[in-house]
Parts: C-alpha cells; structure tokens; sequence
C-alpha cells in the first residue's frame, strides 16, 4: 500500500482531493428535484394541461382577462404572451427546473415545472 | 489496376511509424478489454487504454501520444463494429478533448504533478466531451447531466488506478526496445 502511495506527487495529493471534492459537491447539485418533466399549467388552480417537455408544442389556455400563450420546447417551457398588465410572468422567460413557476396572476393561469421524483409513469430495464 | 500481379508495392516506414503502430496495437487491445469488462452502468469504462496513452507521452512525447490515440479511436471503432456510429464519436469527442487536456497538463512542474495528475484530468476531460456531443447531438436535454456525477467519480476513481499503474510502469527500468526488422 505505501509502495503504491510513494507514487503519488504532492500535486497528485491536491488534484485528487480537489476532484473528490469537486464530484461529492455534484452529487446534490445536480440531483435536487430530479429532471424536469412535465409543464403543468393551471386556471384558477386547477391543472388544465400537462405538457410533456420532450416535445414542442404551444397551447393557448384561455384566462380570466384574456388568452396566455404557453410555449414548450425540450427541456423547457415558458408564457409566451399574456394580457397581464405588468407581464411579470412572460418576461420570467424560460423556465426549466423542477419547481420553477411563472404565474399570471391578473389572468388566473400558472405555468410550473414538474420533476419526476414523486411518480413514476414507468419503470424499464 | 495496372501494374502487374507479381510487382509488390513497398511502403517505405521508418521506426518512428513501427513504433506507433505497436502501441497503437497495445491500446487496440486495451481498449477491447474495457469493452469485454461488464460494468453496471453503460458508459463507465476502465480506459485501460489511457495506459498506453498516458506511457507514450512520457515516454516519446505529445505527438505520438496523439497518433496512438487517433490509431486506437479508428482501429478500436472497426475492432469494435462501432465505426462512424454515435459510440464511435462519443469515444472521438472524448479522446480529442482529453488529449487537448493532456497537452495542456503535461506542462504542469513534473516536481510536484505525476501521472496521475494526468491520468485522472485526462478522464475528467474524456468524459466531459462525452457529456457534451451527448447533449449537443444526441440527447438534446439538460437530462442528460443527471448522471454526470456518477460519470465523474467513476472517472476519478479509475483514473487515479490507471494513473498508478502508469506511475508503476515509468518507475520499473526502461525495457530495451525491441529491435524491429
């Protein structure tokens, strides 16, 4: 074991540890609220679509002032548009995290970001 | 075809090209080894090959390093029945970048890095271009990040091995190269 342990430079002592380190801290970074899935979006807090984020797709939900416009793309959603007076929501941009939320508060809708880590639709091998 | 059946075609080789193809044929079969080994987990490999990589640089230098590497990738994809697939340029994309880690690593003060500074650089480097054609190209989703840390520590940990064995290996008294006809 110490013959082995001779092989090693002090620099070689720091670049492991280091790179310890370095892949432990990924491990929660990475893996807090697993993947983004799905958008969930809302009216009145009740779910009016769930929008696999693996495929594009644009849907128009109908609010309380107006029409919002839900853009999805892979890996991502966002409010494109809405008749919101201060347009908090659509200028939050792309949202991509579990747990991410824009909400359209003057039209009643919401746009939120699911993980998968609660559900399972499926498990393969 | 013009010439005729018994005129042979001579190429002429010097011992520099003897020499890469014979370790290029050592990393050839390093590199089937690490494909016969099961693993858990598809996508974690030993890279014994990086042996044979990380040996020539020390021995004979960052060009031949890079022809070996080149020479394995290729060959090793044809071994392999992986060439021009999306394996074969996952296995190119990290043997560019790691070998772009090497040339800049090896210029770090040999008093105080070793080979397994490299070794372990080099497998962070391979695998992050790996990581990367597989999310520019392939799987075109932050998703594909999600096992970077299992992928990272794999490759720490069989760096810091095959970093040892290449500091073994340099420490043992040059063997004498064997005189090629």
């Amino acid at each position: 074991m110490s013959a082995w342990a001779s092989l090693l430079r002090p620099g070689d002592w720091a670049v492991v540890g280091l790179a310890a380190v370095g892949v432990a801290a990924s491990f929660p970074l990475v893996w807090q609220g697993g993947i983004a899935e799905k958008a969930v979006v809302r009216r009145d807090g009740t779910v009016v679509a769930e929008l696999d984020l693996a495929r594009k797709r644009t849907l128009e939900v109908a609010g309380a002032i107006g029409t919002s416009v839900i853009v999805v793309e892979p890996g991502r959603a966002r409010v494109a548009a809405d008749p919101g007076p201060r347009q908090y929501c659509v200028r939050q941009g792309w949202l991509k995290r579990p747990g991410e939320i824009a909400i359209c508060a003057p039209n009643h809708v919401s746009l939120q970001i699911a993980g998968g880590r609660s559900r399972y639709d499926s498990v393969s091998y | 075809m013009t010439r005729s059946v018994t005129e042979t075609v001579t190429l002429q080789t010097t011992a520099e090209d003897h020499r890469v193809a014979r370790l290029a044929a050592a990393a050839i079969a390093l590199s089937l080894v690490d494909a016969a080994i099961p693993l858990p987990l598809p996508g974690v490999k030993p890279g014994l090959a990086n042996i044979v990589t990380l040996l020539v640089l020390y021995r004979y230098g960052f060009a031949t390093a890079a022809w070996v590497t080149g020479l394995r990738i290729v060959a090793g994809g044809l071994l392999l029945g992986h060439l021009f697939s999306p394996g074969f340029f996952l296995s190119l994309s990290g043997g560019v970048l790691s070998l772009f880690m090497l040339a800049l690593a090896q210029r770090l003060p040999q008093r105080w890095f070793g080979p397994v500074t490299l070794s372990v650089l080099a497998a962070f480097a391979h695998i992050a271009g790996q990581l990367l054609l597989a999310r520019l190209w392939l799987i075109p989703h932050d998703g594909v990040f999600m096992l970077s840390p299992l992928f990272f520590a794999a490759a720490l940990f069989f760096g810091i091995i095959n970093g040892l064995i290449v500091a073994r290996l340099l420490a043992e008294p040059a063997t004498v190269e064997p005189q090629h006809a």
